[in-house]
């Protein structure tokens, strides 16, 4: 540990005059937490004008431009607004729950950033203080914590709303928070090992030299995923999919009340958006370049600056997969959750656990990432045998039955997808190819495949095509 | 204890904010009573009669939330050994390896029984 303390210092700019985070007089502590309360209202606003402005500019719209210059004043005007709305409470509703659950839903979201670090240390009204408002030894784990009881504030509001919708939503979200949490937890386990350490200001100060993105790629990958999954945002937005289930679990939310889930929903955003800086990107550090031709970038109120600007990336990554990507479906979402990133993330962690391990021992370099990479190759090589023996038989079998056989009707004209230059369905007649994809593991419904293989009718053919497709 | 005190604070103003909010908009707001208003919204439908006691939930949801404490017990046995990890040495790396590998037949005998398909 002590080794690992002195390690830390020399790294730190923070160690060459240490200022303890309890030494704050406690009209500081209040000044900062307005500080950091009113940061994240205004980044909620500005956040809100950015997102309707860059995606009307991905769809060729111009956004919001009338209150205030380029439109900045559209949210607030927005939030105004809400505030003259009726505040209506449904019959249906179980009244206490139904409104203190905006506020469950958003404290925590406040709360979180506590132990975000925006800054090194500066000096405010005479006092030495970090730019962080607190910082306790299991900073992430307390992050962890109020993340999830931020779901209770979006569990209560569906449930209490008495009606089907909101319900539907909440359970949907809840669900989706959970399992993207698991990937989000294992994703830190990495950042922990290479740190030692669970306190975040002492996190962004192991990445002195080299940022935790570029060690450990498959943890931040995981971690921007699940982030994404765990903010419910697009293109895993499915408790509040319009098309299905209206507002989720806000449906029946009106007025300030609604502004609330609102402001929660864009502070969370923040938050992770920040945990991801301080975790892999370097926190408030500046980036290399800068660093390497000016040494004060790493002082003062500079660091503000690199924090903000990491933060913005990832906001706008936030709002550039919502202009590009789809919504994904139920099954496919909690399918990427369960069964890609969990795994995948528990066998990166034995993987950098093990490297790490030999280093310690003294192993020699060169013999460790052979020893992996003749792994990696071996399970490679594996896979490919194993699907070479399972695949064969059943996509044979079914592109042989989805062809007719020659001379029958349905073979007259060969199905053209791009007849005429645009993508076009089948005419009469015409049947879709068989799709190359991978065979369902689990047996079909006999009735399925019966239109297949005795090539008479080419209705049945499509109809089972399109079943098989579902299923994949 | 003084490093929780400005979580305190920060908490503190933002339920203070959430519940200025709330009353605000229950002051500010208008009151027009309309009885279609207070029903369930259902896309202008009657609205589904609603279970007494709350209903059910689906069973599926049950069964993720057993998943999910399943792996929030490993993640919580993970994080201090991560933190401990370089003075454990290969000993630690191969005790959790073995804790991993056990969870891990329990994932794929779930994933073998169709406890991870959402259809």
């Amino acid at each position: 540990m002590s080794q690992r303390l002195a390690e830390l210092a020399a790294t730190t700019d923070l160690a060459a005059d240490p200022v303890g985070f309890a030494s704050d007089p406690w009209w500081l502590i209040l000044f900062k937490a307005v500080l950091v309360f009113a940061f994240c209202v205004v980044m909620t606003l500005f956040a809100i004008w950015w997102e309707r402005k860059v995606v009307a500019w991905m769809q060729m719209r111009i956004g919001p431009k009338h209150v205030g210059p380029q439109g900045l004043l559209q949210s607030l005007a927005d939030g105004v607004k809400l505030a003259f709305k009726e505040d209506i409470i449904v019959k249906a509703a179980d009244k206490p729950v139904y409104i203190l659950a905006p506020v469950v839903s958003m404290v925590p979201a406040f709360m979180a950033f506590a132990v975000i670090p925006m800054g090194g240390q500066v000096s405010m009204f005479g006092h030495q203080t970090h730019l962080q408002l607190t910082d306790l030894p299991v900073g992430v784990l307390y992050i962890l914590a109020t993340a999830s009881v931020g779901i209770y504030g979006i569990v209560l509001a569906g449930w209490s709303s008495g009606s089907t919708y909101p319900l539907l939503g909440s359970l949907r979200s809840t669900a989706q928070m959970i399992s993207y949490e698991v990937a989000m937890g294992l994703s830190f386990a990495g950042v922990f090992l290479y740190s030692g350490s669970m306190s975040t200001s002492t996190i962004v100060g192991q990445q002195g030299d080299t940022w935790f993105a570029v060690l450990l790629p498959v943890s931040f990958i995981i971690y921007i995923v699940a982030m994404v999954g765990e903010t419910n945002r697009a293109p895993f937005d499915l408790p509040e999919a319009e098309g299905e289930l209206v507002g989720g679990f806000h449906t029946e939310y009106s007025s300030l009340k609604f502004a609330l889930f609102f402001l929660a929903e864009y502070v969370n955003m923040v938050v992770v958006s920040s945990l991801a800086t301080t975790l892999f990107l370097g926190g408030y550090r500046a980036p290399w370049p800068i660093t390497a031709v000016w040494d004060g970038a790493n002082s003062g109120w500079w660091t503000l600056l690199w924090y903000f600007l990491k933060v913005q990336l990832f906001l706008f990554l936030f709002i550039w997969l919502r202009g590009t990507l789809p919504r994904l479906r139920y099954d496919q979402f909690m399918r990427l959750g369960w069964k890609v990133l969990i795994p995948t993330s528990l066998v990166w962690l034995m993987l950098i656990a093990t490297v790490r391990a030999m280093k310690n021992e003294g192993y020699d370099y060169r013999g460790i990432v052979l020893g992996i990479a003749g792994a990696i190759i071996a399970i490679l090589v594996l896979s490919v045998v194993w699907d070479m023996f399972r695949g064969t038989d059943d996509e044979e079998e079914k592109a042989k039955a989805a062809q007719p056989p020659p001379g029958a009707p349905g073979a007259a004209e060969p199905f053209d997808p791009m007849a005429g230059g645009f993508p076009v369905p089948p005419l009469p007649g015409q049947e879709l190819p068989p799709v190359p994809r991978r065979a369902v593991r689990r047996a079909e419904p006999v009735g399925a495949m019966v239109g297949n293989g005795n090539g008479t009718g080419s209705a049945d053919d499509e109809s089972a095509t399109d079943a098989t497709d579902k299923e994949v | 204890m003084n490093l929780y005190a400005p979580i305190l604070a920060l908490g503190g103003i933002a339920a203070a904010f959430g519940v200025v909010s709330l009353v605000a908009g229950a002051l500010t707001g208008p009151k027009r009573y309309n009885r279609a208003k207070l029903e369930a919204y259902e896309c202008g439908i009657e609205p589904t009669p609603q279970p007494a006691g709350g209903g059910r939930f689906p069973v599926k949801y049950y069964l993720t939330a057993m998943l999910f404490i399943i792996f929030d017990i490993e993640i919580v046995f993970l994080y201090p050994w991560a933190v401990y990890f370089d003075s454990l040495g290969i000993f630690g790396l191969v005790e959790m390896a073995l804790f991993i590998a056990t969870v891990f037949v329990a994932y794929a005998y779930l994933w073998r029984r169709g406890g991870l398909e959402w259809d």
